[in-house]
């Protein structure tokens, strides 16, 4: 039952992740990893280049109660999130999330969870350059709502 | 003394990452924290009320009546955008 929170500004070896949340636990029956990218185009512009900002010591602490919220929520194993933050590219990974369960509906469910919670609550900002110069990424409604469907009532589903 | 922290967008729209101030008398809330530095000039208070920000106390997103009693880390930051 452990949880591996990390900001970070080196990259990241997904294989590595999902290695360590094989290991040791032959309990589980389900990993469900999600990687997020850097795209090269937002709100119709090619971006260039993009600047990741954070809060440190409040974005980790809120990674974390969003990994306790998880584990209310499902039967969860481990956990590891990673977030870059600093200067990426076009094609450069940004986050990992990675969860291990028995049972493939609580990982599905809670990858999701965290990813959606995460983009919607911890302090991180995005600034990208394009043509037309810097500039703030604002937020999207679509997450907000991504990670309010969340407040309905869902059960656990064993597989 | 307040730590007071800004980021992304407000920390480059006011110039400012990081200040310590003593609490004022006549403020003892967030919301009451934001209309002081708001009278700085028309970048502080844009900034300080542009659209959907927030304030954090001791790195927990609070209200804009939290009471302070004046030794707190106030942290305030646009609409969070990682992932």
């Amino acid at each position: 039952m452990t949880t591996s929170i990390r900001v970070q500004q080196a990259d990241f070896d997904g294989q590595r992740e999902y290695q360590a949340l094989r290991q040791d636990c032959p309990a589980i029956g389900a990993i469900v990893t999600f990687v997020g990218l850097m795209r090269d185009f937002n709100e119709g512009d090619s971006v260039s280049s993009l600047y990741l900002e954070h809060y440190a010591g409040m974005t980790e602490k809120v990674l974390q109660d969003i990994c306790q919220q998880a584990r209310e929520r499902w039967q969860l194993q481990q956990i590891r999130i990673i977030h870059r933050v600093g200067a990426l590219e076009p094609s450069d990974q940004i986050v990992f999330v990675g969860v291990s369960s028995r049972h493939r509906g609580d990982a599905f469910g809670a990858c999701e969870f965290i990813m959606d919670f995460l983009k919607t609550q911890a302090p991180f900002w995005k600034r990208e350059d394009t043509a037309q110069g810097s500039r703030w990424v604002e937020a999207r409604q679509s997450d907000d709502e991504a990670s309010r469907r969340w407040q309905a009532p869902t059960s656990s589903t064993k597989t | 003394m307040l730590r007071i922290l800004f980021f992304a967008r407000l920390s480059e729209e006011l110039d400012c990452r990081e200040e310590r101030l003593a609490l004022p008398a006549e403020v003892s809330t967030t919301g009451e924290l934001r209309q002081l530095l708001g009278q700085r000039g028309p970048q502080w208070h844009n900034a300080l009320h542009s659209a959907g920000v927030l304030v954090a106390v001791e790195q927990q997103v609070a209200d804009w009546d939290r009471p302070l009693n004046g030794d707190e880390e106030v942290a305030f930051f646009p609409p969070v955008t990682g992932g």
